[in-house]
């Protein structure tokens, strides 16, 4: 048991990374959530000693090798959304869990964002709408992570 | 429990670390290219997630497998059984003129076409970073893929490998907006480069002049400039031509023939000019 409770937060992040390239049909694909993103924003908040910026960057590097992009886009994105969420945890956590969906929301469309420059600056990308969709999703999705994993959290009283 | 962070370097430090060393890692890879060899190493560190994610869709296909009735079975055979029959007939016209071909080919001194090695790979994954198009095949090195390999489908060609794993590879399709392909229209024979345009239906010719001979309809083939695709093989059919003089070339959207949103079964291609693999298996080859 010992061992499960030490590599939880790994556990977790690669369950996300599963979910975040599982083959979908293309019509659904659009409306994916930005997993990774959200099950670290989770841990960020709740346990922000154990995961913070380092866990990010190292989760953007599998992202990048997972997704094929150059590597360091990810990772680089993924530090700063994640940074934003650490350096305000102890006000997020009192927010309820409908304003920190709100506040996931915004984290995700900086995500976003912050790919589609660096993209933008590495091959002439053009952006578009639909490419946003995951901001809405993600916020959809955000209460029901924060419930899992919590009850997760508690459960093996990870600290 | 500690919730202040006393240990380590600071949230601002730990970020800067990792932002330098994102933007070190984007230049070395991007600029100089200096993971070309790592990422083979990389890829298949990583290759576990790919499996377990392409694991329900296996699941899904196998008890649909076996869920399918005999009824629905017993139909699919009568139509599979029909289109080869109607195969077979075009395949003994094809034969017939394809004999016809080398040797006019041969009294013409040109170079007869050889057949060429192929090798069936299935789709594991479809990339959905919506930047890029990509898929992953579950074929790698140790089948001889080789890097800039052509792959097709049943309907024409769907991209080239963009990275080689030991037992998968990555695919860039010609959907993507970095890919460009040398085509040749079958109608006139006339030239073109055609680009991804990001969607993955669509792709556009550029630099078309507007006195250029091109119309709806026009077939595109691969004109096998480059040396990277083979010769002949369908590309896109042209579905609009708009000739806008103020503009300075002509914008003519395509449609890919391969069907990329659903591809399932992929064709592997080893033309002569490939780095050949030190054993030639000839399992899928044909003679």
């Amino acid at each position: 048991m010992i061992k499960v409770r030490h590599y939880t937060i790994a556990i977790t992040l690669l369950i996300a990374m599963v979910f975040q390239i599982i083959p979908v049909p293309v019509q659904v694909d659009l409306y994916r959530p930005d997993w990774v993103l959200i099950v670290l924003s989770y841990w960020v908040m709740a346990l922000p000693h154990r995961a913070n910026v380092g866990v990010a960057f190292t989760s953007g590097l599998a992202l990048d090798i997972l997704l094929g992009t150059a590597m360091g886009v990810h990772s680089f994105a993924l530090s700063i959304s994640i940074y934003v969420l650490a350096a305000n945890y102890q006000r997020l956590r009192n927010y309820s869990v409908w304003q920190q969906a709100v506040i996931i929301g915004v984290v995700s469309a900086l995500y976003h964002s912050l790919l589609f420059w660096l993209l933008r600056l590495l091959t002439d990308v053009t952006f578009r709408f639909e490419e946003l969709w995951p901001v809405l999703t993600s916020m959809a999705l955000w209460p029901w992570i924060f419930w899992l994993l919590r009850k997760v959290r508690r459960q093996l009283r990870i600290t | 429990m500690d919730t202040i962070f006393t240990r380590g370097p600071s949230l601002n430090i730990r970020l800067a670390l990792a932002l330098a060393m994102s933007v070190m890692l984007i230049v070395l890879d991007f600029k100089l290219d200096a993971f070309s060899t790592t990422r083979v190493l990389l890829n298949s560190l990583v290759s576990p997630v790919q499996y377990l994610a392409n694991l329900p869709g296996q699941l899904l296909n196998a008890s649909a497998q076996r869920l399918t009735s005999q009824q629905a079975l017993i139909e699919e055979n009568e139509q599979l059984t029909n289109r080869l029959l109607l195969q077979n007939e075009k395949l003994q016209r094809f034969e017939a003129l394809e004999q016809e071909n080398t040797e006019l080919r041969r009294l013409l001194d040109a170079p007869v076409r050889q057949n060429m090695r192929k090798m069936v790979a299935e789709l594991m994954a479809v990339d959905n970073t919506p930047y890029s198009q990509q898929i992953v095949i579950n074929k790698g090195a140790i089948d001889g893929v080789y890097l800039g390999q052509s792959i097709l489908d049943e309907r024409g060609i769907v991209g080239q490998v963009m990275e080689v794993g030991t037992t998968n590879s990555r695919v860039l399709l010609i959907s993507d907006v970095t890919h460009s392909i040398p085509v040749r229209s079958i109608r006139n024979n006339s030239r073109f480069i055609a680009s991804g345009s990001g969607a993955i239906d669509e792709l556009y010719l550029t630099h078309v002049a507007h006195s250029a001979d091109i119309r709806e309809g026009d077939v595109l083939v691969s004109s096998g400039l480059g040396d990277v695709f083979p010769e002949g093989y369908p590309v896109a059919e042209v579905i609009q031509v708009v000739r806008d003089e103020s503009r300075p070339f002509a914008q003519v959207t395509i449609a890919p023939s391969a069907r990329l949103n659903r591809l399932k079964y992929l064709l592997l291609l080893w033309p002569q000019t490939s780095p050949q693999p030190d054993e030639q298996e000839e399992e899928v080859a044909d003679d």
